[in-house]
């Protein structure tokens, strides 16, 4: 027994004594540098660019400019490639841009013997520019078109889909229940980056007429894909090595700076060249969280029940389209899936290119910002309708069985009632809530809780491909090679344990390969979703079912004895009835390769084309003291409760919420992207983008309702990104609580907590003498 | 890596003020938390540095025979935090540059160069307002002694010339001796904050009023300011709420934040008056004031 045991990370030593090796630890001696020459306008045009000063550093190799690079467009995102050419990805991005679409849109590229004298030149670079204002939400992108940011969306919009569920309007609905309460409301997510550890890096060489990219990315064999088409190459031609990466958290489900990389190797001769972004650029030059707004309304009767909804989600995209509409697509689902309207649900959301940093993926998908809008809903309702907010959701919420009406996608093990009342009574809500119900003074606390609900994988609106490789060697103990890659949620781990669990070894007679080579790894699309130990997880539960029966077959050879009889137990091959020692899987995995009779390579590949997706869900609780004249919310206590199917690891399973709850934390009360009237970015570092410390995170609580998922190779489902989803909503709804004030956007910032407080009358404003 | 012609460092103070003087250009450095990162974001590229970092004679907390506490310009944050003459005579310091940053940049960063960046949210800077801090200047010319309320010229400016080091910062007897005081930072987060509005307050009581007071604030103008007329005003008013909350109304007339993307003019005003109340307070309650509500 392997699965659900808490084993320590396969990598933890060698992550914690500094053994591990990342992108930058690989580089050759010999690396040259890439340094990045950023737009300092937010929207418009390069006329000119003159590298004359910067050509005199000393260590200047080459001035590269959008006008030296190929025209040729490609796509960013980390999607599995569709061969239908309707669901293919935009292709909208050059390797450096003349048409400036954002504040440090790439424009040109230096490279130097040494990354100071690259900085250096970088900065002696001069460039000309025609100006156009700048397009800083979706709303404001839609009405200037006068200077569209591309040319193949004229209206700025990527695009705008739309939804219903049940047979009528939400006018229709409204008509015909006069009785019923109306809630309008204008929810707002703001724009956050993942600020994983490692920036991101990749550096290029050629090997004959190969290229060769090291990169700290999610999805290797996704890169190499998209290198072939922005350098017009055969995918043949290039190779994408991925080491242990510093965190990614969706940036890195999307290529960065690879292309570039791949490029610049090129025009120096095959050189090595590194490109290392800065924390700076990589708040600007990677990916962002997509701002949404989302304008909704909602109907529900007297007793609580949610009648009809109808909402409109504005998606403010940035400069390219990289995730593109998938996000908001994604996450108006969530609408639909976690609350049942009796009559209708109406749902438009719109995506529109913006000249603001790219928005991509990050973890949640979406998610984080539509719960944000349906969890103030559900409080809002309840409060106007005098009704607890659990009741409420309990009334409305997704049941059992659940089947999403348009993609298929079902409920198969239901765990989220559960989570509510396992977090409801170790919370002790009723008696929290009659006990805030009516404060005065300054300092006040409140409760306030929030559910999600997160499908597993993408499965069926993109293709889920994984593969696995098993090896036995002569020890008896097997390799693990996986085209799914660890980016520190603890993927090695999980897969070995799974592998010792089907075949019938130890934990440690596996050994994992934790590099994916895009010219030996199996297979995968890689670390995105939620979809690793569920989808990569059947690909090995394949490949380990293989291994096992061609090791009982030889088994069976060399002991004479048919291999239904056979099993493998704790290493030893052993007579399945009774567990009798026959022999040691060791002996036989010697003979199997050195026999001189019959010299066998038992080894197993298994690819899986997974075609089912499943739902996770869970509930966060949260209460927090407010200190109103400080404008200051301190959590007091945090709880999640995860319906997760079962556990692989708990001790990891625990890590992954403490991470996604931290994350939650920031999202609701300290992070945001600020820019000025300009467009420039005012808070592109870590000391004034406010990721939360530990002397601002409280105590993780964590609980898990597990429900076996059927679907699941080992009972599992979602866990990696539902963490993140509710904490923020929970939090803003517990200040709601503690002071009667609805806070509609997020973060919760002291400065914003100012103005709220203000217009309530519980904050006096002082005159002073200015 | 970063962008310099050279680093030399100093083997004395007077080793220091000749290197500065040798090349104007020449900048000093001491714990390098504000002029390394300046640095690599392409400031003061390129330029000879010298360092007084760790320099025995400017490093540590002394008293001297007069009573005056005088701290090493060179003495790091984390040292100042645990000197035991900073713990007894003045604890509100001690406990203002705890603030700073993280345990790291504790670590390294100095009073000096917290005190010479010249910016408006040091966090030391209020206490030692609040403290009559005199801070003594070692030059080419000589020695000069410079009343820290007259040491700021502007955002980034202070009176310090090219080649004067920043060698001591002295607290007379008289403003630790029975004064107790209170700093509150206000940041957006628990550590690693610049501070977005920060007030110290000192008070000295008899029979239960305020026979001494200063009230001083960072980042409620473009330097560290101190409140003179409310403090003037508020010698003689009894110990409790009602004169914290005077205290508040009279300060607030002298200070004028800004408004920025950290906070609008209007939030700091709000947190000015706050925050005084609340130091004003607890200063009252270490000297042994009655509070009542």
């Amino acid at each position: 027994m392997s699965v659900g045991e808490s084993i320590t990370r396969v990598d933890a030593v060698q992550k914690v004594t500094g053994q591990a090796k990342y992108t930058a630890d690989l580089a050759p001696k010999n690396v040259l540098y890439a340094k990045l020459v950023h737009a300092t306008i937010a929207n418009g045009r390069v006329l000119s660019i003159d590298g004359g000063e910067a050509e005199k550093v000393n260590g200047f190799v080459k001035l590269v400019t959008c006008f030296d690079v190929p025209k040729t467009q490609f796509p960013t995102p980390g999607h599995p490639w569709s061969v239908e050419k309707a669901h293919q990805d935009v292709s909208d991005r050059t390797l450096l841009s003349e048409r400036v679409r954002l504040y440090g849109d790439n424009i040109a590229v230096v490279i130097a013997q040494s990354s100071l004298a690259a900085a250096k030149a970088a900065r002696l670079v001069k460039a000309e520019y025609e100006e156009y204002a700048p397009l800083m939400s979706a709303k404001e992108a839609l009405a200037h078109t006068e200077h569209p940011l591309h040319e193949e969306k004229p209206d700025n919009l990527i695009a705008h889909s739309h939804f219903t569920v049940g047979e009528e309007s939400y006018e229709q609905a409204k008509a015909e229940e006069p009785d019923c309460l109306e809630l309008v409301k204008n929810y707002q997510t703001q724009t956050v980056q993942h600020c994983h550890l490692e920036p991101a890096q990749s550096y290029a060489y050629m090997e004959g007429d190969r290229i060769v990219v090291v990169s700290s990315t999610q999805i290797p064999h996704i890169i190499r894909r998209i290198i072939g088409q922005a350098l017009s190459l055969p995918l043949g031609r290039i190779r994408v090595v991925k080491p242990y990466i510093g965190g990614g958290f969706g940036n890195k489900q999307d290529a960065l700076v690879e292309p570039l990389a791949a490029y610049l190797t090129t025009v120096v001769g095959g050189k090595p060249v590194m490109v290392e972004l800065s924390r700076e650029e990589n708040f600007t030059a990677t990916r962002v969280r997509h701002a949404i707004e989302f304008d909704t309304r909602a109907l529900v009767r007297r007793d609580g029940t949610l009648i009809a909804r109808k909402l409109s989600a504005y998606s403010a995209q940035g400069g390219y389209a990289s995730h593109g509409h998938s996000i908001v697509a994604n996450s108006t689902a969530a609408f639909k899936q976690l609350y049942r309207d009796r009559k209708a649900l109406e749902c438009d959301a719109y995506t529109a290119y913006t000249t603001m940093p790219t928005a991509g993926a990050m973890r949640g998908y979406g998610i984080p910002q539509s719960d944000f809008a349906t969890e103030c809903m559900s409080d809002d309702l309840a409060l106007m309708l005098h009704m607890d907010p659990i009741d409420f959701r309990l009334k409305n919420c997704v049941q059992a069985g659940y089947k999403d009406p348009h993609t298929g996608i079902t409920f198969y093990s239901y765990g989220l009632e559960e989570c509510i009342q396992k977090g409801k009574k170790a919370f002790h809500w009723e008696e929290k809530r009659k006990e805030y119900a009516h404060q005065t003074g300054d300092i006040r606390r409140g409760v306030g809780m929030a559910i999600f609900i997160y499908k597993t994988g993408v499965y069926p609106i993109s293709l889920e491909t994984a593969g696995a490789r098993l090896t036995l060697n002569q020890d008896g103990s097997v390799m693990l090679q996986m085209g799914a890659t660890e980016i520190g949620q603890g993927a090695d781990t999980v897969f070995s344990q799974m592998t010792a669990e089907t075949v019938g070894i130890t934990e440690d007679r596996v050994h994992i390969v934790s590099t994916q080579d895009t010219d030996y790894s199996p297979f995968d699309t890689g670390a995105y979703a939620s979809r690793q130990t569920y989808v990569s997880g059947m690909a090995l539960k394949g490949a380990a079912e293989l291994l096992k029966k061609r090791i009982l077959d030889y088994a069976a050879e060399v002991l004479n004895r048919p291999a239904e009889e056979l099993d493998i137990r704790q290493n030893n091959i052993v007579q399945a009835k009774d567990g009798d020692v026959l022999l040691a899987l060791a002996k036989l995995a010697e003979e199997a390769q050195y026999s001189l009779k019959h010299s066998v390579h038992i080894s197993a590949e298994y690819s899986h084309h997974c075609t089912d997706n499943t739902f996770s869900s869970g509930a966060c609780f949260a209460e927090v003291e407010v200190d109103i004249p400080m404008c200051r919310v301190k959590i007091l206590r945090i709880l999640a409760v995860h319906d997760s199917g079962t556990l692989i690891n708990p001790k990891l399973a625990e890590a992954q919420v403490h991470g996604g709850v931290s994350m939650g934390i920031g999202y609701g009360l300290y992070e945001e992207m600020l820019f000025n009237e300009k467009g420039k970015p005012l808070n592109d570092n870590l000391l004034d983008y406010k990721l939360p410390t530990a002397m601002d995170s409280p105590d993780m609580e964590v609980e898990f309702v597990q429900v076996e998922d059927p679907t699941g190779p080992y009972g599992n489902k979602a866990l990696g990104e539902p963490p993140a989803i509710p904490p923020a909503p929970a939090i803003r709804n517990a200040v709601l609580n503690a002071t009667g004030v609805a806070v509609d956007s997020l973060p919760l910032s002291p400065q914003k907590l100012f103005e709220h407080f203000v217009r309530a009358g519980l904050i006096k404003e002082e005159q002073g003498n200015v | 890596m970063y962008d310099v012609q050279s680093v030399y460092q100093a083997k004395s103070v007077q080793d220091a003020i000749e290197a500065l003087g040798k090349d104007e250009r020449a900048m000093i450095v001491s714990g390098g938390t504000d002029v390394w990162v300046q640095n690599r974001e392409g400031k003061h590229a390129g330029l000879p540095f010298v360092s007084i970092h760790g320099l025995p004679e400017i490093t540590g907390v002394r008293i001297e025979e007069d009573g005056t506490l005088v701290i090493g310009a060179a003495t790091c944050f984390t040292d100042i935090t645990a000197s035991p003459l900073i713990q007894r005579h003045v604890p509100m310091l001690g406990e203002a540059v705890d603030q700073v940053g993280s345990p790291q940049i504790r670590n390294v960063g100095t009073i000096g160069g917290n005190v010479c960046n010249g910016v408006t949210s040091a966090d030391s800077a209020p206490s030692l307002f609040a403290l009559d801090a005199q801070l003594k200047l070692q030059g080419a010319m000589g020695e000069r002694i410079v009343p820290i309320t007259e040491f700021y010229t502007g955002a980034g400016k202070t009176v310090r010339a090219h080649d004067e080091v920043l060698c001591e910062v002295r607290i007379p007897k008289e403003s630790y001796e029975g004064v107790y005081g209170q700093y509150i930072k206000y940041g957006k987060r628990n550590a690693m904050e610049i501070s977005t509005l920060g007030c110290a307050v000192t008070v000295k009581l008899g029979n239960q009023k305020l026979v001494r007071v200063r009230i001083a604030y960072g980042v409620a103008g473009p330097t560290p300011l101190r409140c003179f007329e409310a403090e003037a005003e508020l010698v003689g008013k009894p110990v409790g709420k009602e004169t914290a909350c005077l205290a508040a109304d009279l300060a607030v007339q002298a200070i004028r934040p800004r408004t920025s993307w950290r906070a609008s003019k209007e939030f700091r005003l709000h947190l000015a008056h706050e925050l005084c109340t609340r130091a004003m307070e607890q200063a009252m309650e270490k000297a042994g004031g009655k509070i009542n509500d």
